[in-house]
């Protein structure tokens, strides 16, 4: 693991889809620095810089998140709304990446301030199609959040 | 003013008694006093007919000498008989011969009558009796006597107020009487209209009136009244056994009814949590397999035979054509959880818009659309979208083999309602396959004829059954087919043009 820049936060539990994803990631040679969290447990400590990331720095946080919503440990909706309701974690753009189509799984995405929900289609050239996408907006195209973006906000204000 | 109708038994019973008795003795005396007084008068005629026709016999020499004093001597001998007031003898010429005792008025000479019979007349207090005195067939002269009636009106008198002592005494008699009888009659009657008042009241069926000591009508009255009274008892006590044995039912049938509410919803939430693990649990292996069977392809394509080449298309297509399955199957699931957002909406728009899709899909195919107007209908336009496409999809695809396709779209009413029908002159089915229509994986074709997951009709069918309406299909092989459905809202507008 690493502790430097971050560009794409991989939240994923199956390590054939893991496989599949940084597979598609590569080839589109689109991210250098990807890191891979197993469960939700694993991305909150990548996050929140803390356990084995401990050295991490909240000032550089990923660029952005691929966060699937069924995982080990911690489920992906609290590893979301973990990160929505911190004011150091609250800019980073979450994307959940999911299988799900379930209209209650969107509802409470965005309620907790999800950037960005896409199902993750069956066919796998549609899959590397999105995820091509993905990656060329969040990491190349998208304007990643100033530092200040990080700080809480004064009280009063 | 109180009528007699009006008043108690009581005093009915009292004032009849009283009448009756009063009537009776009244009727009684009078009869009596009636009688008396004609056979004293008749007896009192005769006697006196007696004495003149001995004064008459007795005086005949003396009116034929022509000797009053001798006449005045015969008729002193009624001084006997203290009741004959005055007497007379008149000659024939009716001139006064004799008399005997005081008359105030004197004695008319005219006054006896000339004939021969005797009359006899009461005038007042007085009984006159005229009797003809006869010799030889000669008419001598006429013997007056007058009766005083005074010991006849003496005796009516005392018969009179004899007779009222013994009323008053009857009705006292009569009253006391009564008085007893009532207390068997009129008390008995009273309790049991006592009794019967607090039992409407008051609803108390308990209420028992007290047996009368006799034994006549009124106490089996009371008897039956009782026994009336016991009966409602026992039947009011039987419903309001049957009350509480209902309520205690009703409480365990709703008791039941919530259990299965309950169950129910624990059925539905482990169905809810199936389909969201079919939706995620069922896809993500899938596009492993697609997946890793794609970079396979990709990156040693160039070192596999084409026969593994064809093994891998074919996997590939295996796991598409599950994918499609599981988004099928979802949606039937989720059709069976969602409620349609009912509004007015014109069904020829919605099939012009899935029409206008399909069109685009099979530009090459010499399809000949026939989309007649249809009516606007209360609906959920997105489920009726649904329903358009498989519909119309199935059209296209069943009628693939035609050289020319004709896809009729329209609407007939049948009993004021709208029924919307799809045609086609595709390759139909036997009609006696059309109860597996409409289950979900149900088939009538084969797979590498025309393709499919057997659950667009069972979604289609599903979606008009939460819009309260049928769907039912005619068709005849190799001839086409024609699906027919109904919505169960009335038509909203006129079809539209």
């Amino acid at each position: 693991m690493t502790d430097g820049n971050i560009e794409i936060l991989l939240v994923e539990d199956n390590p054939d889809d893991v496989e599949l994803a940084v597979h598609a990631l590569r080839r589109e040679k689109l991210a250098n620095e990807i890191t891979v969290a197993r469960d939700g447990e694993e991305a909150l400590d990548v996050i929140f810089c803390r356990g084995p990331h401990s050295g991490r720095s909240f000032h550089s946080p990923p660029r952005v998140v691929l966060l699937d919503l069924k995982l080990p440990k911690v489920q992906g909706l609290d590893v979301l709304k973990a990160i929505k309701g911190d004011p150091r974690t609250k800019a980073i753009p979450v994307v959940i990446m999911t299988s799900s189509r379930e209209e209650r799984d969107l509802v409470d995405s965005y309620k907790l301030g999800v950037n960005a929900y896409v199902q993750k289609p069956v066919d796998f050239e549609q899959f590397r199609g999105i995820v091509k996408e993905l990656g060329l907006f969040w990491v190349v195209i998208n304007q990643p959040p100033p530092a200040k973006a990080f700080e809480a906000d004064p009280p009063g204000e | 003013m109180l009528r007699f109708r009006d008043a108690t038994i009581k005093t009915k019973l009292t004032w009849t008694s009283a009448l009756v008795t009063s009537i009776a003795l009244l009727l009684a005396g009078s009869a009596f006093v009636a009688y008396y007084v004609i056979s004293f008068r008749s007896s009192l005629v005769r006697n006196l007919s007696v004495q003149a026709e001995t004064i008459a016999l007795n005086s005949e020499p003396a009116l034929r000498f022509d000797d009053p004093r001798s006449a005045e001597g015969t008729l002193s001998a009624l001084r006997a008989d203290p009741n004959v007031v005055t007497a007379a003898i008149y000659t024939a010429a009716g001139d006064l011969f004799a008399s005997y005792g005081a008359d105030p008025g004197g004695f008319p000479a005219e006054a006896a009558a000339p004939g021969g019979a005797a009359t006899a007349r009461f005038q007042g207090r007085r009984l006159e009796l005229d009797h003809p005195i006869v010799s030889e067939g000669e008419h001598l002269g006429t013997v007056r006597l007058t009766y005083g009636l005074d010991d006849l009106y003496s005796d009516v008198t005392r018969f009179v107020v004899i007779a009222i002592v013994v009323l008053a005494c009857s009705i006292m008699v009569a009253l006391l009487a009564s008085a007893r009888i009532q207390r068997s009659v009129s008390d008995p009657v009273a309790r049991l209209a006592a009794a019967a008042q607090t039992v409407s009241r008051e609803e108390d069926y308990s209420v028992r009136v007290e047996p009368s000591r006799n034994r006549d009508e009124l106490a089996t009255l009371i008897d039956t009244f009782n026994d009336m009274l016991a009966r409602i008892q026992a039947r009011e006590a039987e419903i309001e056994a049957g009350k509480q044995r209902f309520q205690v039912l009703n409480e365990e049938l709703e008791q039941r009814v919530s259990q299965r509410t309950a169950e129910l919803e624990a059925i539905n939430k482990e169905l809810e949590a199936f389909t969201y693990s079919v939706s995620h649990d069922l896809r993500a292996p899938l596009r492993r397999i697609d997946g890793f069977a794609k970079l396979l392809v990709d990156e040693y394509g160039g070192d596999l035979p084409d026969e593994a080449k064809h093994y891998l298309a074919r996997v590939r297509e295996g796991t598409r054509q599950m994918g499609l399955l599981v988004d099928d199957l979802l949606n039937l699931a989720r059709l069976g959880r969602q409620e349609p957002r009912l509004q007015v909406a014109g069904l020829s728009s919605i099939v012009e818009r899935v029409a206008g899709v399909l069109k685009r899909d099979t530009e090459g195919r010499d399809i000949d659309w026939q989309l007649q107007p249809l009516p606007f209908v209360e609906c959920d336009p997105a489920l009726l979208e649904v329903v358009f496409t498989n519909l119309l999809s199935n059209a296209v695809k069943y009628t693939r083999p035609r050289a020319r396709a004709v896809i009729h779209v329209g609407a007939i009413e049948e009993n004021g309602h709208p029924v919307i029908f799809v045609r086609d002159n595709g390759v139909g089915f036997s009609m006696k396959y059309a109860d597996k229509l409409f289950g979900v994986f149900q088939r009538l074709h084969r797979a590498e004829d025309f393709e499919g997951t057997g659950v667009g009709l069972a979604t289609v069918q599903r979606i008009l059954h939460k819009h309260a309406g049928a769907i039912w299909a005619e068709a005849e092989l190799d001839k086409g087919a024609c699906f027919y459905f109904t919505l169960g809202g009335t038509a909203a507008g006129p079809i539209n043009a």
